[in-house]
């Protein structure tokens, strides 16, 4: 199978900042793709290279074939493109808005309206196509521009994230579109019936979506420092994350801090979390049963549990080169 | 004990024909931290506006560490810190100068206390920084600062950290704990359901209406309509339809790389998996799973 994106070797500076450093990619039709990373990792930034919004340093990215350094064109035809605001004229209809975007994007009326439609129908926003787009809620917002950024029949869906500020129904449909759309070939790619599902790409501060993507990127002062299928990012930290309970959360805090092998406690509700060192769980449960007997009436409960992507996260993030 | 920080009786605000917020009733004690969850325009900001006098009600009340929100709404702000979804700072001023500006307008003119809440929030490092210059985690930061500057006894924040990475949500919270613990009662809105965990009671609104108002262990047993389960199943489009197409099943949603279902209680494994495979479905995972805030949040959102 052809990988629909690909990045080689990508970087860009701004001034003296590094924003995306020797970044590579190679994304499959089909597949959706999480980038994850703190603000400022390079995660906009390589978005934006992508779609050719930014011209890179050096390095090329191949979006379905084509060049998006020689080929800028082509790749733009290509691709369906949502930034963290979509921009909307408030004033116009649901049905005007997509027109102009289509129209914007060389579409006549006969290509336009019929897919438009059929779009519509997709996100089911089809019962308010003539409301104004400054009328619409959160969710249905999102969903108009994700059918703008469909009209095209785009081979590949970028999206700046997405659901950013968005209650967990909205993004439990979007999430149930995305997923339609890279299973249902028809609705979104440019070759009917060729059987690929498109492309999508999409970068998220929310944990839960990126354990939802086949493959999650981890982006750091411009790198890419993992990646992996979550379940392959979380067996990175299998062993190292304990629960523990007791009585007082700050005197366990107190404690845990000076324990040796802990890298990391957060309160987490009525319980800790704890971080330890790979093979430190061990000693460290010792430790704890040590500081806190259970015969003083002030014993705590600890035990090891399933790293979280979270977890992932806040180590890559505070990791040492 | 000491009189709650809100009280809301049957408070009800409309714009124009529509019912942003209608007759909500709860209180809140001192040092609790209470989450507001609830869909995009459910009504959870514009309670907030009316707890800080900038709505008047349109019916009922609130009273707010013992003043009338609206009709004493000056005594109130002055006690009271709020932190909006879209804090406003100067970009070219430093985050120093944002803070000296808005604790003018508090009347704090003490160099100490500003120092001291830079300290809080952890800035000082960033104190020359200009505003504009700060990542998102910071700038979060320094409009918390900004909300604490002049010692609120009572604070409100709402969507504090929408776009903020994990880690310096967690950092955030770690502070919004430290302020709990030092007596500061707390009432949050958030979208995220890991949030909505660690606080000590959470609301539900939908359509303006407060559904329920509690822990979050009492809410998991009370407002998911049936038992969950963890399934791992495929193809993936016909297992999220699994509710339309199997009897017993109520709900379907994905949770991570795998899928949550809710059952009518007491349906056996072997009839879901049966079901399911009736379904035309290639089950691969069914275990029993525990209710989360997010299936509690879909259950009651839903309606």
């Amino acid at each position: 199978m052809t990988a629909s994106i690909v990045a080689d070797h990508l970087r860009k500076t701004f001034g003296t900042t590094l924003a995306v450093n020797d970044l590579n990619l190679n994304i499959a039709a089909g597949e959706i793709y999480g980038l994850v990373g703190s603000d400022g990792a390079g995660k906009t930034t390589s978005m934006r290279l992508l779609v050719g919004a930014l011209k890179a340093d050096s390095g090329d990215a191949w979006i379905g074939g084509f060049s998006v350094n020689r080929q800028t064109e082509q790749v733009r035809a290509q691709i369906g493109y949502l930034s963290q605001r979509f921009p909307f004229y408030e004033d116009l209809s649901v049905l005007e808005n997509i027109r102009f975007f289509a129209e914007v994007r060389g579409l006549s009326r006969q290509e336009w309206l019929p897919r438009c439609m059929e779009i519509l129908k997709f996100v089911d926003l089809e019962a308010f196509k003539d409301r104004r787009a400054g009328q619409l809620s959160g969710g249905m917002k999102q969903k108009l521009g994700l059918a703008s950024a469909l009209v095209t029949r785009p081979k590949v869906l970028l999206l700046d994230e997405p659901t950013t500020g968005v209650d967990p129904v909205t993004r439990q449909d979007f999430w149930q579109l995305l997923i339609r759309l890279v299973t249902t070939p028809s609705v979104g790619e440019a070759g009917e019936g060729k059987g690929e599902g498109i492309a999508v790409i999409l970068s998220t501060p929310y944990m839960d979506e990126a354990a939802r993507c086949q493959r999650v990127g981890f982006m750091r002062l411009g790198r890419m420092i993992a990646e992996g299928t979550p379940s392959q990012l979380r067996a990175s930290l299998e062993g190292c994350i304990l629960e523990v309970r007791g009585r007082s959360l700050p005197a366990m805090r107190q404690v845990a801090v000076k324990i040796k092998g802990v890298e990391d406690v957060r309160a987490f509700g009525d319980k800790l979390h704890l971080r330890v060192a790979r093979g430190q769980a061990e000693p460290v449960l010792a430790a704890l049963a040590r500081a806190f007997p259970v015969s003083s009436g002030d014993g705590v409960e600890a035990r090891l549990v399933p790293p979280t992507l979270e977890d992932v996260f806040i180590s890559l993030s505070e990791s040492k080169d | 004990m000491p009189d709650p920080v809100v009280i809301t009786e049957n408070l009800t605000r409309c714009f124009g024909d529509f019912t942003a917020v209608d007759h909500v009733s709860f209180s809140v004690e001192a040092g609790e931290i209470v989450g507001y969850l609830g869909p995009n325009g459910s009504g959870k900001t514009t309670t907030i506006r009316m707890l800080l006098g900038l709505y008047e009600p349109t019916e009922g009340k609130a009273t707010v560490l013992g003043f009338d929100a609206f009709r004493q709404s000056e005594e109130v702000r002055k006690r009271a810190g709020y932190m909006s979804q879209k804090f406003a700072l100067y970009d070219d001023l430093t985050a120093w100068e944002n803070l000296v500006f808005y604790g003018g307008i508090y009347g704090i003119r003490d160099r100490k206390r500003i120092e001291a809440t830079l300290t809080l929030v952890g800035l000082t490092e960033h104190k020359t920084d200009l505003a504009r210059g700060l990542s998102a985690g910071w700038r979060q930061r320094l409009a918390l600062a900004i909300a604490l500057v002049h010692q609120p006894k009572l604070l409100f924040l709402d969507e504090p950290t929408s776009g903020v990475d994990p880690s310096a949500r967690r950092s955030f919270w770690d502070l919004i704990y430290t302020l709990a613990a030092e007596g500061v009662t707390i009432l949050v809105t958030t979208h995220y359901m890991d949030e909505a965990e660690y606080c000590g009671r959470v609301g539900m609104m939908r359509e303006g209406r407060l559904l329920a108002l509690d822990t979050p262990a009492v809410l998991k047993k009370q407002a998911v309509p049936g038992d969950v389960w963890e399934v791992s199943a495929g193809p993936l489009q016909v297992a999220l339809n699994a509710h339309a197409t199997c009897v017993g099943v109520l709900r379907v949603g994905l949770a991570g790389d795998h899928l949550r279902m809710i059952t009518e209680r007491g349906l056996s494994e072997d009839e879901l998996r049966l079901g399911l495979k009736s379904a035309g479905l290639r089950v691969e995972r069914l275990e029993r799973g525990e209710p989360t805030l997010e299936d509690v949040f879909l259950s009651l959102a839903k309606g």
